[in-house]
């Protein structure tokens, strides 16, 4: 037991910063900070022209939101990026726990989106005059956290696809594009057809946020713990998919000696 | 002459590269549609339906500038990565010459955002296609992506000194989207900030298309986009000079 949280923590530590090592801060701050200032200066001020919601709609959407960049990026490319830096057959030549060495890359990253998100939320204090009540704030935390890490398991799904497919920035990119149209980011969900409401109840964000705007307008975690745990679900559900998906991939990838190919 | 047809052949040979490429597939078309679909719901739930078509161009613009952004930031890293920007650098033609038709063609990719959001906007949200002034419009679309595209050959001037020139195009798309007004109006920004989007190219290129496609006046934003444009090209003309001797001076042109 010991040996899987130590390859959970320290192992994932060391692969983000292995895998993460091109991050400087000239790099970090106009990506993960200066984008979702301008992301949320923008949505606000497109909602106040369009009349489609009041500022806190916007800029709890968004806020949230924005822990997709480190969790789907992030994510994606603490998985599939082993096999372009080519120490992908070392990792799986090891014999160390698959489940210890998947999840723990997650921690980090997950770290790294709540600190995205949580700048978000203070952009729009700052600049958008956001108020939320001051007894929000923890459940309010509570909310992010879980949605964060939601997004991370959705972030796994793509870095366990990126094992095999080319392509895979290319779906990142679009996946997180997505997730500004179908989660509720800065449409109610309600107005949508109603296909787009079910794709986007079936993945991550969407209910997060629509628990983030309760809370932030007043209501209490108990009275959004449906949400939460909704949330919470989809999230657990793309991990245990992920890891499968993880689990076939590398043996497939091995039966058929792919493992390395780009 | 000779310069001419090196600007043509490659430009030919970038819209060649970019068409086929899934990232430009991804920032030209895909982008675009999905910002345009947000915003036509934003619009309906408003209340202002009337506005689908203002939404749709100002989203196709938006796509031509994450094109124009992302490809002239990538132009000279992707040429790093590839070792072959030393080779450009060396090579007899001014280096301005050599950026000029790749900065063009980002831009030119980049109008595939525009037939996009208004086809987009017309199967699926039945936004009108009538236009308030044709000839106006075949004049402005063309203006406004060429003064995007030396704005481009601008900011990848600066891009030969910065290394890490992607994480600054990830910075400038959203500012720029903002401060051009490009689907909302620059009216509800802080009056500080005014003088910013005046010398946009995107800010003169939104308004004259919208003002061709819309009804306006659009001869005179039209102006200033090229008249923009011009003092792009001669601003990157001049820096690329400094910037490039700076780079070799200090060894750092092909570092990643």
């Amino acid at each position: 037991m010991i040996r899987f949280w130590r390859v959970f923590f320290v192992g994932g530590l060391l692969a983000y910063r292995a895998l993460f090592n091109w991050i400087r801060p000239w790099i970090y701050i106009p990506t993960m900070l200066g984008a979702p200032i301008f992301q949320l200066v923008f949505f606000t001020k497109l909602g106040q022209y369009s009349g489609a919601g009041d500022k806190s709609f916007f800029v709890v959407g968004n806020a949230v939101q924005v822990c997709a960049m480190s969790s789907i990026y992030g994510m994606t490319m603490a998985v599939a990026n082993e096999r372009w830096f080519g120490t992908l057959g070392p990792l799986l030549a090891s014999p160390a726990n698959r489940l210890a060495v998947f999840l723990g890359r997650g921690v980090p990253v997950l770290a790294n989106g709540l600190f995205v998100s949580a700048f978000g939320f203070g952009i729009g204090v700052v600049l958008l005059g956001f108020r939320p009540p001051t007894h929000a704030i923890p459940a309010l935390a509570v909310v992010v956290i879980v949605t964060a890490a939601s997004c991370t398991a959705f972030g796994m799904l793509l870095g366990s696809i990126g094992l095999r497919a080319k392509d895979f920035f290319f779906a990142a990119n679009l996946a997180y594009f997505l997730m500004l149209l179908f989660c509720g980011v800065n449409i109610p969900l309600h107005v949508m057809p109603e296909w787009m409401q079910i794709v986007g109840r079936s993945v991550p964000l969407t209910h997060g946020i629509m628990a983030a705007r309760r809370v932030s307008a007043g209501a209490s975690l108990g009275d959004v713990s449906g949400l939460v745990w909704a949330e919470l679900g989809i999230g657990a559900a793309y991990a245990a998919s992920a890891y499968l998906l993880f689990r076939f991939l590398e043996r497939e990838s091995r039966r058929r000696a792919v493992l390395d190919t780009l | 002459m000779t310069t001419a047809l090196l600007v043509w052949k490659m430009l030919l040979f970038r819209l060649k590269e970019f068409a086929v490429s899934a990232w430009f597939l991804l920032i030209s078309v895909l982008q675009p549609i999905i910002f345009a679909t947000i915003a036509f719901y934003m619009f309906r739930t408003g209340g202002k339906p009337g506005t689908l078509l203002y939404a749709a161009l100002g989203a196709g613009m938006m796509g031509i500038w994450s094109s124009t952004l992302f490809g002239s930031g990538g132009a000279l890293q992707w040429q790093r990565w590839q070792g072959t920007l030393e080779l450009l650098v060396a090579s007899p033609p001014p280096f301005v010459i050599v950026l000029l038709p790749m900065a063009l063609a980002t831009s030119i990719t980049g109008a595939y955002a525009l037939v996009s959001t208004l086809v987009w906007g017309r199967l699926l949200f039945g936004v009108p296609l009538h236009l308030a002034h044709p000839v106006a419009f075949a004049v402005a679309v063309p203006v406004t992506v060429l003064a995007l595209g030396l704005m481009g050959l601008l900011l990848a001037s600066s891009f030969v000194l910065y290394r890490h020139a992607n994480a600054l195009s990830n910075l400038l798309e959203y500012p720029v989207w903002v401060a051009s007004g490009l689907i909302f109006p620059i009216s509800l920004l802080p009056g500080w900030s005014h003088p910013i989007s005046w010398i946009l190219a995107p800010t003169w290129g939104v308004r004259a298309i919208r003002a061709a496609a819309l009804g306006g006046s659009p001869w005179g934003p039209i102006g200033w986009a090229a008249l923009l444009g011009v003092v792009y090209l001669a601003l990157a003309a001049v820096f690329l000079r400094i910037f490039e001797y700076q780079a070799r001076a200090r060894a750092t042109l092909s570092l990643t």
